[in-house]
């Protein structure tokens, strides 16, 4: 047996996975993470109870572990008796929808005006570059409330404003990325085999820029669950009776000498929610990123 | 210097006519007549609303609004408040000292703690004070500041009762404020107890705004000592023999600090954001408290001109940032 055979290169996936799981937090952030993704699927099944139903003889019922709580409502009721636990399950749905679709929105559109202002250059890169400059300007969260303001409050339109507000960041980096492949051999290479300019800019060039943007992809997925829970607790965000967790907690505020847990738990669900996301992008940031390879 | 900073200001024109286009579009997008609004529930008659449609100015073509509006920006006049018919500028700059003293004591406590902690953090790489420093940062930029604020009021204001909930200050202090800012105007009216319960009402705003940005700084310094640290001058400098205290402090802070105070600048636009929250449930009578009130009020007049100075005022940090950033790094070149 020759020694090439027993050394085959290692396919990146794996490599880029050994050094991934190299980190125990971006382990338990994934198991974590994992974990909100399969009780936000299956809660319909799970959830003791139906999370809108109002329980007349059971508001603010304390959770068992405190004097007067019920094993029917583990972490409590709110202030129409609805079960927590329930509507925090079901509410893992919408946070983990909300930041797959604004970082799929983002992302997307990110990655083609980014890829349109790196690529062709110019007056077109230019204009593009100073609206993107304009809309940073903003406080992130401002431009959001004023976005959803015209678009009415709702959760598929705080979406749509997060997703606006995200996209200054993901096509300035792609733009970057970009232009630092654009006068690369293999690019060069490309087009002088007669590639097309789509092809060029999609097929050629952007699986080469994809590393940072996955890791500022899972920071946006952070950052949407954030910045949506934060419009829910404004009023303009998802809209009550929706079990979202920053709904949940618009109201939470009059009980904070009362009920407790009404205010705690559903923080807590998207702090560790947020957590889990952030050790996933530090490991991925660690592991795709060549420069802090091995150090 | 003075080159690069009229550079910079000259740049900053097209930006800011941006944002006005922006902003005018935006208002003009808004659902419901403004006029009908103004009056309420108790509605108008017709004369009387094309009367108002006509001051406003809402009678006349985009373009014409629009241009309209940036003349009248160029004599500072950023509109009437419709729910107060008070100048929208006069009402930014009643309130914004408020949001500017809480800003400012966040940003300190920040920089100073976040600093602080990431540079021992670096230097006892992988110690017990490493691992927590960073494990607390990780909570505290994934931290939804708006439950933290409620978690921080349950225990200290409900439970302990060491914190008012809201406001700036006791109701029982009355004294002129001449500069907005209530911790200078306390202690200048010379009220016994006025300024305890200034810092009083001001220590749990000021704690929930910084927890953001003091995670990012901390994360940041620690990163940038440790690539400082092992810099081959850094090892010069050790076997000069000097002392470890002037190796760190000197060599490695200095150099360290270049990217921490770009890290610094970013924060504040962020924080501009986490005022809107912050103010929101501490009754803190600042401009993001006002920006909530003016959407939900649909005061456009308000809204337009509030995103158009609170960007404006981002814009200027940033400037500044970039000056001091040529200031700590003599190897920015200015022209």
């Amino acid at each position: 047996m020759s020694v090439a055979d027993t050394e085959k290169p290692i396919s990146p996936l794996v490599e880029n996975w050994h050094y991934f799981t190299h980190s125990r937090g971006a382990l338990v952030g994934l198991i974590v993470f994992m974990f909100m993704v399969v009780v936000a699927l299956i809660s319909p099944w799970i959830a003791p109870h139906d999370p809108a139903v109002q329980y007349r003889d059971a508001f603010l019922v304390p959770p068992v572990w405190e004097d007067g709580g019920q094993w029917k409502f583990i972490l409590g009721t709110d202030s129409v008796g609805r079960d927590l636990l329930s509507r925090i399950m079901v509410g893992a749905r919408y946070s983990l929808l909300i930041g797959l679709v604004v970082v799929a929105m983002s992302l997307t559109s990110g990655i083609v005006v980014g890829l349109i202002a790196g690529f062709v250059g110019g007056r077109t890169d230019t204009i593009i570059m100073r609206i993107m400059d304009i809309l940073l300007a903003f406080p992130s969260l401002l431009l959001a409330l004023v976005l959803v303001a015209i678009l009415g409050p709702s959760l598929f339109n705080a979406m749509i404003a997060i997703a606006v507000t995200n996209l200054p960041h993901f096509s300035r980096l792609t733009r970057g990325e970009v232009m630092g492949q654009k006068g690369l051999d293999y690019v060069t290479a490309t087009r002088v085999a007669g590639a097309s300019r789509l092809r060029l800019m999609f097929r050629t060039i952007l699986p080469n820029c994809l590393a940072p943007l996955i890791v500022q992809g899972t920071l946006a997925f952070s950052n949407a669950i954030l910045d949506a829970a934060a419009l829910g607790f404004l009023g303009m965000g998802a809209q009550p009776p929706t079990p979202e967790w920053g709904t949940m907690l618009a109201d939470a505020r009059e009980y904070i000498t009362s009920a407790w847990w009404v205010v705690t738990m559903p923080g807590l669900a998207i702090l560790v929610t947020v957590i889990a996301i952030n050790l996933i992008g530090d490991g991925l940031r660690d592991a795709l990123d060549p420069k802090l390879k091995r150090s | 210097m003075l080159r690069f900073t009229l550079n910079r200001l000259l740049l900053m024109i097209p930006t800011f006519i941006g944002l006005t286009l922006i902003a005018f579009v935006f208002i003009r997008l808004l659902p419901g007549d403004p006029v009908l609004l103004l009056a309420g529930e108790r509605g108008m008659s017709a004369e009387r609303h094309a009367e108002l449609l006509a001051q406003f100015g809402f009678d006349q073509p985009y373009w014409r609004q629009y241009l309209d509006y940036l003349t009248g920006l160029m004599q500072a006049d950023f509109g009437i408040s419709f729910s107060t018919k008070r100048p929208v500028l006069e009402e930014f700059m009643a309130r914004f000292p408020a949001t500017l003293e809480l800003s400012i004591c966040a940003i300190i406590l920040a920089s100073v703690l976040g600093i602080t902690a990431g540079i021992i953090a670096a230097v006892k790489r992988g110690s017990w004070f490493d691992q927590i420093t960073m494990g607390g940062a990780l909570v505290g930029y994934s931290m939804p500041i708006f439950w933290w604020a409620l978690l921080l009021i349950i225990l200290f204001s409900a439970k302990l009762g060491w914190t008012p909930v809201s406001g700036r200050l006791g109701l029982m202090y009355f004294f002129p404020h001449k500069t907005g800012f209530m911790l200078v105007d306390s202690l200048m009216s010379g009220e016994k107890g006025a300024f305890a319960s200034a810092v009083r009402h001001l220590i749990l705003p000021t704690v929930v705004l910084a927890t953001i940005p003091l995670a990012v700084i901390a994360r940041q310094t620690r990163s940038a000592m440790l690539e400082v640290l092992g810099e081959v001058y850094m090892m010069t400098a050790r076997s000069k023999g000097l002392s470890p205290a002037r190796v760190v402090g000197l060599h490695a802070l200095r150099n360290a600090l270049i990217p921490v105070v770009t890290t610094i600048g970013l924060q504040v636009s962020v924080m501009m954001g986490g005022a809107i929250l912050t103010e929101t449930i501490f009754s803190w009578p600042g401009i993001g408290k006002w920006m909530i009130d003016a959407i939900t009020r649909r005061d456009y007049q308000v809204v337009q001109g509030g995103l158009l100075l609170i960007a404006l005022f981002v814009m200027i940090v940033n400037l500044i940032v970039d000056l001091l950033y040529g200031l700590v790094n003599p190897r920015v070149r200015y022209d």
